[in-house]
């Protein structure tokens, strides 16, 4: 398994989840996990996805979903968990 | 799992806070490059680099991308050029021609700075050591990114005086080599007391010869996450004070430590030491001056400024030590003045001077670093500026190092700009009295008392 933590931070408006959901099944992402919660305003979401199975690279995944984002009016960011669990886990 | 809070955590840190990995350094041991035909020399030097290091970049760039955190800097370390050079060069422009060997690989792989144009003289100088030494100015003032360092004393061997006092003359030379750009080649001139064989950091890093033939090696950053988490406990006690910075810097050394692992990975080259540093840049919340001001002064270099870095120093190392399974020999808070807006600020509200600023290297990592003086200060108060911190560093078993910028041309008060992370600085005032007849002693001060210990 390999997991990546994708985040979107933004207004909230109709189908974010849904556009970013359809990307992910098309790439053969599965996804693991989604929390979301509203932080200073902002809607924040995190998903966490195995793209054990996925087509696409790490750097490509990362830029066609910031693109996605930007066509809602949110940004979304690919990182590795590994920056996560080494900060937060001892 | 992963909760949400400490995603968002980590990426205000690194969004809002300005956490970012400074510098991946890849140490390269020139010794096997060693050659008495110069044209030879240049060329094994050359290769060499350009084939440890062609993919360092592109590295940095995808390590970056993975984890979403910045890498600032990509930067390359070699064996101190004095012993490579010294079977094939017997002329200043002979050691010259390696500086610009080095600056041109570094333009060729993309590196930012390439450092190790250095020599090791703690105890005496060998006539390549020498001529190296006497290299410097013309070397800095025909290329870019070459950093030259000389490590001049250490706890064990005492001071090189001599080393000091030819020292104080290469900066002051190598100031007027470099008049039409304030002066700049002194910002990539350091000298040392007790240098680490594995630092990571510019003008400094060389490559030490107890050192691997490769070697990865990674300087951290945040001042601008410690500044944000103590804004949290302001009037809380100093154990709580504390426990804070303490929690900051692991977190931050954790994120070195990943980045470490993996570029050595990647790269296919040993996993060296991550340098756990404070490390500020002219960004505006990257300050450490601004972490001692939250600490509860007014300005850098008011009274107490010495026992809050200390303070600071000791708790960013003990947060970090467990965070890293190597820790590089030069960790703690960098106090440079010309790279710190809050530092800079101090000194033009009068808070700051170069007297404090040494009390403060006394308990920080380093020195005197990036600072501007008045371009008619003399060589022998330079060499004298020099032996003192030398004498810090040598009797207090630690490191330290002076990089002053005498800017020929400007006086106290004026400003210099040196552009990037660099920065700009005031130009501060030296104390005019002399030491002429003290630096102009040969030989060398003894090693003190307490570096017997065998």
């Amino acid at each position: 398994m390999k997991k990546t933590i994708i985040t979107v931070v933004g207004k909230d408006t109709v189908g974010i989840i849904a556009k970013v959901c359809t990307y992910l099944a098309e790439n053969k992402i599965n996804i693991l996990d989604i929390s979301q919660t509203i932080v200073q305003g902002y809607f924040n979401m995190m998903m966490i996805v195995d793209t054990a199975e996925s087509t696409k690279s790490h750097g490509d995944m990362a830029d066609e979903l910031e693109k996605l984002g930007e066509g809602i009016g949110v940004i979304i960011k690919c990182q590795k968990e590994e920056i996560f669990d080494m900060m937060h886990r001892v | 799992m992963i909760n949400i809070s400490e995603v968002v955590e980590t990426n205000n840190m690194i969004e809002k806070e300005n956490l970012d990995v400074r510098t991946i350094t890849l140490g390269i041991s020139l010794l096997d490059c060693i050659d008495s035909d110069l044209n030879a020399l240049n060329d094994k030097i050359y290769k060499k680099i350009y084939e440890a290091a062609k993919d360092l970049v592109k590295t940095g760039e995808e390590i970056s991308g993975e984890f979403g955190i910045p890498i600032v800097n990509k930067r390359i370390s070699v064996t101190p050029i004095a012993l490579i050079g010294a079977a094939a060069c017997k002329t200043i422009e002979d050691f010259a021609s390696i500086a610009k060997t080095l600056d041109k690989v570094a333009h060729e792989v993309g590196v930012n700075f390439i450092g190790g144009y250095s020599a090791l003289v703690s105890k005496g100088m060998t006539p390549a050591d020498e001529l190296l030494i006497r290299s410097i100015p013309l070397a800095l003032s025909t290329t870019e990114r070459v950093c030259s360092s000389v490590n001049l004393g250490s706890t064990k061997t005492g001071i090189n005086m001599d080393a000091v006092r030819l020292m104080g003359q290469m900066i002051k030379q190598t100031a007027e080599y470099t008049k039409e750009d304030d002066s700049l080649g002194c910002a990539k001139l350091v000298v040392f007391c007790n240098a680490p064989d594995d630092n990571p950091f510019m003008a400094g890093a060389f490559h030490g010869v107890t050192e691997a033939d490769k070697i990865i090696n990674v300087g951290v950053s945040g001042p601008g996450v410690v500044k944000t988490a103590l804004e949290k406990v302001r009037g809380e006690s100093f154990e709580v004070l504390c426990e804070t910075i303490k929690k900051t810097a692991f977190k931050v050394t954790r994120v070195g430590q990943l980045v470490a692992k993996e570029a050595s990975r990647m790269l296919n080259v040993p996993f060296g030491i991550v340098d756990l540093s404070l490390a500020p840049t002219p960004a505006i919340g990257d300050s450490v001056a601004d972490i001692l001001c939250e600490i509860g002064l007014e300005y850098a270099g008011a009274p107490g400024t010495t026992a809050a870095l200390a303070l600071l120093n000791d708790q960013v190392k003990k947060g970090g030590v467990m965070a890293s399974s190597y820790v590089g020999g030069l960790s703690g808070a960098f106090i440079p003045v010309s790279e710190d807006q809050g530092m800079i600020d101090a000194v033009v509200a009068g808070a700051l001077t170069i007297e404090k600023l040494e009390a403060m290297t006394c308990v920080c990592s380093v020195g005197l670093d990036m600072i501007a003086i008045p371009g008619d200060t003399s060589e022998s108060t330079i060499s004298g500026i020099i032996a003192d911190e030398m004498a810090i560093g040598m009797v207090n078993q630690k490191t330290t190092a002076v990089r002053v910028i005498p800017v020929i041309g400007k006086g106290v008060g004026e400003k210099v700009e040196f552009g990037g992370l660099l920065g700009y600085a005031p130009v501060m005032p030296v104390n005019p009295f002399s030491c002429e007849a003290f630096v102009s002693r040969t030989g060398r001060i003894p090693a003190p008392i307490h570096s017997f210990k065998n």
